[in-house]
């Protein structure tokens, strides 16, 4: 299928839409009417058919306009991309990860290449093609991890293993929610998600580091992750945060459901074959509120998650000061009917808005 | 009153313990102010014959009790900024079994530990003792400058003028907490500075 690439933006006049197929395949994050931290993860071996979990790497219309964004906050502020010194054989091992999967799974759109170390790699979508030499940096206009991951959706954080633990010893993070590789470079599993609520006290993160230090070649895995953003800005930095709080006190009971956007991280997790590193990608999905409630199963979900969840979670996404206002307006796409399990929109099962 | 309990906090933030004489081939003790009392309890004749003492008195009069240790080479400068150039060295020297002891503020030992990091001692090897000022050595998240013994929350950057919250969020690499803006979703509104512990 060929994809019909938006012009869009996720900045000033933020012209940034889904159309009808990228709502209908919005990865809904919650599989229940409530929400609490979990260890959510499962394989990531596919799944239906256009779903985000599709493919390895989700290609979808906001790839172009997705990488113009990176390029612009790379221009502005080049610490959101950083690899210390021993991560530059993970960015290969990345790199080959990233073009493999890519060329294997969207031939229309990616090549790639291979006679012995000399590689070329055609990205149709951005207009690139370039020969280099594979374990070559000067071959590259940028280090290996630089250079694939300005070409791939979601930020993508590179873990190295030691010691029974996972360091986020490189990183590029243009896409974020509100957390700054500059500050946590160099940090284990515990100590970047040190300012995390809840969970530490609930064990989930001793399981998840259990969990991701086993996992293996060929064996990736996944889970959803969500907060909330108003307007469709992909980059929420701590280091721009100046600049883009003052937006969560522009939303009005008229703007709301074009404005207020659920955001969703598809984090996926690869064990790369000769850094014996991790990279975790963590692809960030917008949709507003007003997109979601097309889907009546959403509708009536999303206000009792809202409704529902503790003040420590409500607060530390951001959007304690909102809640009542979207509230107000999820509200009337709750009719107290069931739901059916799962994050699957079910259209055709799910009964419409009672009025 | 040098010695602080510091409340139970996250865990990116750093816990401090308390200086043992431990075998070492040599001894490198660094300290700021207060942290003169934790190496005077620390040290021994045995391990002062192979130690190297580098203090900065912030003001405070230890300096004599300090050199009446004895200690194989000791300097004395006015900030870390000027003892670097002979910590680096020091520790570019330094050959194996040595013990690496740091004493006093969060901001002397969280730099000279990187110091040592960066030299290629593990940071779980090394030993350090809080005293004295609770104050903070805050990196400003917005503007990357750092400002140096912060006591109160909030703060104005010495960089950048935004008004920060302190967090306890920290880094090792940069030896600095997290300062974000406070009043970036309400302009102006900024409450009183207290202490950080008050």
């Amino acid at each position: 299928m060929t994809i019909q690439f938006n012009d869009e933006s996720f900045r000033d006049d933020y012209s940034f839409y889904n159309s009808e197929r990228a709502i209908k395949r919005f990865p809904f994050p919650f599989h229940e009417d409530s929400y609490m931290y979990s260890v959510n993860m499962e394989q990531h071996r596919g799944g239906p058919k256009d779903s985000v979990y599709e493919k390895r790497f989700d290609v979808d219309e906001h790839y172009v306009s997705e990488m113009r964004d990176r390029a612009l906050v790379l221009a502005d502020d080049p610490l959101r991309c950083q690899s210390l010194p021993h991560m530059t054989l993970a960015g290969w091992d990345l790199l080959e990860l990233i073009m493999v999967s890519k060329s294997e799974d969207y031939p229309d759109l990616f090549e790639l290449h291979r006679d012995g170390n000399t590689w070329r790699w055609i990205n149709k979508p951005l207009g690139i093609d370039d020969t280099f030499t594979f374990l070559d940096e000067a071959t590259l206009p940028y280090g290996p991890m630089e250079y694939i991951t300005r070409q791939a959706q979601g930020d993508f954080a590179v873990l190295d293993q030691r010691d029974d633990n996972l360091w986020m010893d490189a990183g590029m993070v243009t896409t974020q929610a509100d957390w700054s590789l500059d500050f946590d470079i160099g940090m284990n599993f515990f100590e970047w998600h040190a300012p995390v609520p809840l969970a530490h006290e609930k064990g989930i993160f001793v399981r998840a580091l259990k969990f991701l230090l086993n996992i293996q070649q060929g064996a990736p895995a996944r889970r959803l992750n969500w907060t909330m953003t108003v307007n469709p800005l992909l980059d929420t930095s701590p280091e721009n945060y100046h600049k883009w709080g003052i937006q969560k006190t522009t939303l009005t009971p008229e703007n709301i459901g074009a404005k207020q956007h659920l955001r969703v991280e598809l984090q996926t997790f690869f064990r790369l074959p000769r850094s014996n590193a991790l990279v975790f990608p963590i692809r960030c999905y917008l949709c507003s509120f007003q997109d979601l409630m097309t889907v009546p199963k959403w509708g009536r979900r999303l206000h009792r998650v809202v409704r529902d969840l503790p003040v420590e979670l409500a607060t530390y996404k951001g959007f304690i000061a909102n809640r009542p206002m979207m509230l107000d307006y999820l509200e009337n796409f709750d009719d107290g009917l069931p739901t059916s399990p799962g994050i699957w929109p079910d259209l055709e099962t799910e009964p419409p808005l009672k009025t | 009153m040098t010695k602080f309990t510091f409340p139970e906090s996250i865990k990116s933030r750093p816990i401090y313990g308390t200086l043992e004489a431990r075998e070492g081939s040599a001894h490198l003790l660094v300290a700021d102010a207060h942290g003169a009392e934790a190496l005077l309890e620390v040290a021994t004749p045995e391990m002062m014959a192979k130690a190297h003492i580098m203090y900065i008195p912030k003001g405070e009069d230890f300096e004599a009790k300090l050199r009446a240790l004895k200690p194989a080479s000791f300097y004395s400068g006015p900030s870390y900024a000027a003892a670097e150039p002979r910590l680096l060295k020091t520790l570019e020297d330094a050959r194996m079994g040595l013990q690496v002891y740091l004493a006093g503020t969060e901001g002397l030992m969280g730099q000279a530990m990187n110091a040592a990091m960066a030299a290629g001692i593990p940071y779980t090897a090394i030993q350090t003792e809080h005293r004295g000022s609770v104050a903070r050595r805050m990196q400003c998240v917005h503007c990357k400058g750092i400002t140096e013994d912060v006591e109160t929350d909030p703060f104005v950057c010495s960089h950048c003028g935004l008004n920060l919250f302190v967090r306890d969020h920290y880094s090792r690499r940069l030896a600095a907490y997290q300062g974000v803006c406070i009043d970036a979703e309400d302009p102006g509104n900024v409450p009183e500075p207290k202490g950080i512990y008050e």
